[in-house]
């Protein structure tokens, strides 16, 4: 809703760690404000672009492959031009978003961006351990930063 | 001896990653190869010993793209195999939930991934900035889709309310009337963007393709129908593996179809364009004719025109089906495991979308045959590509690789569907 706080998780169910986002969302429901949106995206870009715009506050959680230790938090990752190893595991994704949402002059007031480190993003790998720990950790720094 | 080397460093603006290869000698392309790296059907080998009701959920992870094109192919072959048929209204929800797929998926491909090839922008984003006003309608056209998948599937992406039989629970009446406002804005807006693109410069092209796709007696088949041929032949969906054989190729992990022994095959908006445009609704019918689209469209750059004449198709039909809607007395027809084969299509966005499973007597799966449209159009993709390039060798390097790129974003492949990245070289010398 225009105005409001929104968090999307971005991810997808078929690869792993790919979920991270998703599922801090889920942790998520029914624990915040009612004033508050959560929303689910594969990372597609005009969804994106729609959902937040006119959001005071966006905070987006997405899954990065950095090299660093999975399950690692990337806390406040900037909406700037989107470096490599930012780069997130879907085809299209937060980048497209973050850049045609700037065209558009459709970003929210405020993004704030964690990116919870992968460390298996194989076909129908399951959610490896560190990363479930990191999305309990995510998602108590959401609402502590929302709620 | 002349050589010619073209290296495209990626296929950008194709849903996933792939490579593309090409070879030319003497004016002569050589070698040319569309490399897809497909996890050898993992999602085949994982169905075995599932049960007869956890392919819907399980394939809609296949894509992020078009999950209810997956659940819908998967529900139709689970209930031929056990001898239930999905009629009526339960039927209708289906349809309804698959055209907001289609919104969306045909949304992004046209006004980001498409479009600007046609503007001279390298990526959707860098269009925008220059062309606000078509792609704000974009995502309004985009959000219609979505609000549609989201109502009827539970949820925006991999829908969970899909179930063998029908869903788990139906919308009520009132719960569609929201949904309906936002598809008639869209409707206008798929209109204005025929209008749009059918503007565009399109390169004279054209392909002698032989097209397959779905046909129905009465609708612009799309949950449903019978495979057929612009030869003029078809078969029922339970021959398919009698008339589409996939084969391994060298250099990808996709496999290639050939249809009736011949390979270069078409699925897609043209096929379905070409076999069924009769079949569109009136509205997006005067939206073709408008547009110049004649009967059949050979042209594959023009595919964009034929995209967005099916999303007034697709928000036509879907308001039509919102006005008539009758809330089913069930959410689900019964279904009980049984031994069995059954085979089921439906037309993804991308084209027709087979699926075939065998149970056993308790319902567990023994064997399971997915047979996407990307896969099939794969080998067409690499005949479009040497009937484009060769007569342009004498092209710049960068034009050339840029040509070759176009040429495989015209058929919107979702390489997603068989890998998820995909990394894309053409070399040609």
């Amino acid at each position: 809703m225009p105005g409001n706080a929104l968090v999307i998780g971005i991810g997808g169910y078929a690869r792993g760690d790919d979920a991270a986002g998703l599922e801090v969302v889920r942790l998520l429901r029914g624990t915040l404000p009612p004033s508050i949106d959560l929303a689910e995206s594969c990372g597609d870009p005009m969804q994106l672009v729609t959902a937040w715009s006119g959001a005071h506050l966006a905070v987006v959680i997405d899954a990065v492959s950095s090299g660093a230790a999975p399950g690692t938090l990337h806390r406040g990752l900037r909406p700037r031009p989107w470096p490599v190893w930012q780069r997130s595991s879907h085809a299209l994704g937060l980048g497209d978003a973050i850049a045609l949402g700037q065209a558009l002059g459709r970003l929210p007031e405020e993004l704030l961006v964690f990116g919870i480190e992968g460390g298996d993003f194989g076909l129908n790998a399951a959610i490896t351990p560190p990363v479930r720990a990191a999305i309990r950790e995510t998602a108590e720094a959401v609402r502590r930063t929302v709620g | 001896m002349t050589h010619k080397n073209i290296r495209i460093g990626g296929l950008s603006r194709v849903e996933g990653e792939g490579a593309l290869l090409v070879r030319a000698r003497d004016g002569r392309i050589t070698d040319l190869r569309l490399r897809i790296y497909e996890p050898p059907r993992f999602f085949e080998a994982f169905l075995r010993g599932r049960a007869y009701d956890e392919p819907p959920d399980i394939t809609a992870r296949i894509c992020g793209i078009c999950p209810v094109a997956y659940q819908m192919s998967a529900c139709q072959a689970i209930e031929s195999a056990l001898g239930v048929a999905v009629n009526g209204p339960l039927r209708d929800l289906r349809l309804l939930l698959y055209y907001g797929e289609w919104i969306e998926s045909h949304a992004l491909h046209i006004f980001l991934l498409h479009a600007p090839d046609f503007l001279g922008y390298d990526s959707g984003v860098a269009m925008a900035a220059d062309h606000r006003e078509p792609v704000e309608r974009g995502l309004a056209v985009k959000k219609a889709g979505n609000e549609l998948v989201a109502t009827l599937g539970g949820r925006a992406i991999h829908p969970v309310n899909v179930r063998v039989g029908g869903f788990y629970r139906v919308p009520r009446r009132q719960e569609l009337a929201p949904v309906a406002e936002q598809l008639r804005r869209a409707r206008d807006h798929a209109l204005a963007t025929v209008a749009w693109v059918a503007g565009f410069d399109f390169p004279d092209i054209e392909h002698d393709y032989r097209f397959l796709a779905l046909r129905h007696p009465e609708e612009y088949a799309i949950l449903s129908g019978t495979p057929a041929v612009s030869d003029g032949s078809s078969f029922p969906v339970e021959a398919w593996p009698e008339h589409v054989v996939e084969e391994q190729v060298p250099d990808s992990t996709a496999l290639h179809a050939r249809l009736d022994d011949a390979g270069g095959y078409l699925v897609g908006a043209l096929a379905r364009y070409a076999l069924n445009s009769h079949r569109l609704s009136p509205l997006a019918r005067e939206a073709a004719r408008d547009a110049g689209l004649g009967e059949v469209c050979r042209n594959p750059f023009r595919s964009i025109v034929v995209r967005a004449v099916e999303v007034v198709h697709a928000c036509d039909e879907a308001l039509r089906i919102i006005d008539d809607y009758v809330e089913p007395d069930v959410p689900a027809v019964p279904v009980e495991p049984t031994a069995g084969v059954g085979h089921g299509a439906s037309e993804a966005p991308r084209g027709t979308l087979y699926h075939r499973y065998h149970l056993d007597g308790e319902g567990l799966i023994t064997e399971a045959d997915i047979v996407p449209p990307t896969s099939q159009n794969q080998a067409r993709m690499e005949m479009d590509l040497r009937e484009l390039i060769e007569p342009r060798l004498n092209l710049a390097q960068a034009e050339l690789a840029a040509l070759c790129e176009r040429a495989v974003r015209n058929h919107d492949p979702c390489i997603s569907c068989s890998a998820h990245f995909l990394d894309v070289h053409l070399d040609a010398r």
